[in-house]
């Protein structure tokens, strides 16, 4: 089942998304038995800004039909923080499970992702980063990602910072998502990463204020209710470009893995499952491996 | 250090399910699993249909207090206090003998002991009564006190001098749910059992008899913050074990956080029970549904 991405060479397809999984926390909740079954391939750090970030107030959570709207903020420790604190307890405890450290950053401007990346390419112990584009510009107000020729311009500036694999995580709040991950390969991403959770709401229940229910007003959903719109997303990124596609939304077993592998993905990340079911990524992992290797349809081609 | 919980779930079976007044007592076989610390909590879904109720809910699975663990007819056993104010507690209701749960735990920061000489005086109110029973086990365990069962209004010489519990609720139905702890007061909302009022009014009264008292509390936010500004007002240490949604229980999600002095603070990591002079404010659950 291993896999090369990048380069990196990868013992399973499963990897965390972004924001779903906290090692040092859960190092805390389940000590030996995390290393002894560690569930991922690869790391996938949460995201990382140039400032530390408190993130939104509560409440954060609301649960829907399905699935999980969830409006945390990107709480963060800042990169300064994220290198004194948390990067050398990753780097350790991933050594120990043999698994790479990718590492999500986030910055309003070219200059501050410039500056992200410039950072992680020279700290060794980061073998990848992962670049989340759902950051409002703050000039036009509109996500990077969201604007194909905004997107190409920013990946093209800011790619000669870092020698390392870049992946570049687009948003699904977009018009057309392969034009996005298009201009994110025109602009030198050596893969892309989908689908960042859909932009999503809650009023509060009866018996509260007539009120946005999520302190930070919006969220994202996640979870199951969005699995058929990530693999659409996915088919339709995977058959336009010609780097690497990490597929994710809703994943729960080996079968939803496969399907989004099917259409194009080299990768897959297990995200809200994961609440559910820390070992989740494991079991994904497990399944693919006990259906053995399937033999390649061109689905890609077809689509 | 604290019990570690497996990453990988229990699939427990439910070897019973009472009825304890508006409450339900759910009693899972568990004999695989790490003792837990009191305060400590599990995450628990149901194996069957979790899905599927209102709304198409629930989903993620549900944060409770242990509220005992102690040796049953096929090893230990753990038991958690329900109430049904949602679609995820409804479905564990429902729960039947012989039916599974997914249970991930124990989890969390628990209560940290009294020092020695110290008396610990326990405050619930309602289902937060729950991490307070196996609390007050392990003090009974410790101090050698036979277990003296009051009844609903204990009269003060049978109090043990660890583990008296004042105990608040909203009437007789909920009232009942007393009978998980020894050595009670209780206070009633609607006068129907124990004092017409409010179980900080018992409190205050202990505090007055003896102000070295180490309190440990957990009920619904604003009895929280009442007990917390007494403390702080009176300068008694308090351990608050707070309730928040949660999608995952062990830092994954953020979701659970409540402010701090110093910040938000994950619930499901650095507590859920805390020092009560690490908060400002105990604000109103800050949660997922139920």
């Amino acid at each position: 089942m291993s896999v090369d991405f990048c380069g990196l060479e990868l013992s399973h397809p499963i990897i965390n998304a972004s924001g779903t999984f906290d090692l040092l926390a859960a190092d805390t909740a389940f000590g030996a038995s995390l290393r002894a079954e560690f569930p991922f391939a690869a790391f996938v750090s949460k995201t990382i800004t140039l400032a530390p970030r408190a993130g939104n107030p509560p409440p954060r959570l609301w649960e829907s039909p399905a699935g999980l709207v969830n409006s945390i903020g990107l709480p963060n420790k800042g990169l300064a923080g994220y290198l004194a604190h948390d990067l050398p307890a990753l780097s350790s405890l991933l050594a120990e499970v043999d698994a790479p450290l990718i590492t999500n950053v986030m910055g309003a401007t070219a200059a501050e992702i410039a500056r992200l990346l410039e950072v992680c390419q020279a700290q060794m112990q980061i073998a990848a980063v992962e670049l989340n584009v759902s950051c409002p510009n703050v000039k036009t107000g509109l996500d990077i990602g969201a604007d194909p020729k905004q997107l190409e311009a920013v990946v093209r500036e800011v790619r000669s910072r870092l020698a390392k694999p870049l992946i570049v995580k687009l948003t699904p709040n977009t018009a057309d998502v392969a034009t996005c991950a298009a201009a994110a390969e025109a602009g030198g991403a050596d893969a892309v990463s989908l689908i960042n959770t859909l932009r999503a709401m809650a009023l509060a229940p009866a018996g509260h204020s007539e009120s946005p229910w999520l302190g930070g007003g919006t969220g994202g959903l996640s979870g199951p209710a969005i699995r058929p719109v990530a693999l659409a997303q996915v088919a339709a990124v995977a058959s336009r470009v010609s780097i690497p596609v990490v597929g994710m939304g809703g994943v729960q077993s080996a079968r939803h893995a496969q399907d989004l592998l099917d259409v194009g993905a080299t990768l897959v990340a297990v995200g809200t499952q994961s609440f559910r079911d820390p070992l989740a990524g494991r079991r994904v992992a497990l399944g693919l491996a006990a259906a053995g290797p399937k033999s390649p349809v061109s689905l890609r081609a077809s689509l | 250090m604290r019990p570690q919980a497996p990453i990988a779930r229990r699939a427990l079976t439910v070897v019973g399910m009472q009825e304890l007044g508006a409450y339900r007592v759910l009693r899972l076989a568990d004999p695989d699993g790490p003792a837990p610390a009191p305060g400590q909590f599990s995450m628990l879904a149901a194996v069957q249909r979790w899905g599927g109720g209102e709304d198409e809910r629930p989903h993620v699975p549900r944060a409770f207090s242990i509220a005992r663990w102690q040796e049953g007819e096929d090893g230990m056993e753990a038991h958690y206090l329900l109430e049904d104010v949602g679609p995820g507690t409804q479905r564990l209701c429902e729960l039947r003998a012989g039916e599974e749960v997914w249970v991930l735990g124990p989890l969390g920061q628990g209560f940290t002991p009294p020092d020695e000489g110290r008396r610990a005086l326990l405050v619930g109110g309602g289902v937060g009564i729950a991490p307070l029973a196996i609390l007050q086990d392990l003090l009974l365990q410790h101090s050698g006190t036979p277990a003296t069962s009051t009844g609903a209004e204990g009269r003060r010489d049978l109090a043990a001098p660890t583990g008296v519990a004042l105990l608040g609720f909203r009437d007789g139905a909920h009232a009942e749910g007393a009978a998980l702890l020894q050595n009670v007061r209780i206070a009633t909302d609607d006068g129907a059992v124990g004092h017409h009022g409010l179980v900080t009014d018992l409190l205050a009264r202990e505090l007055d008899e003896d102000p070295e008292a180490v309190v440990y509390a957990c009920g619904p936010a604003p009895m929280l913050e009442a007990v917390r500004a007494m403390c702080a007002e009176r300068e008694v240490p308090a351990r608050l074990a707070l309730e928040s949604g949660m999608a995952c229980g062990f830092g994954a999600c953020f979701g659970c956080v409540v402010p701090t002095k110093d910040g938000y603070l994950r619930v499901c990591v650095e507590g859920p029970v805390i020092d009560a002079a690490r908060l400002a404010h105990v604000d109103a659950h800050a949660g997922a549904p139920a």
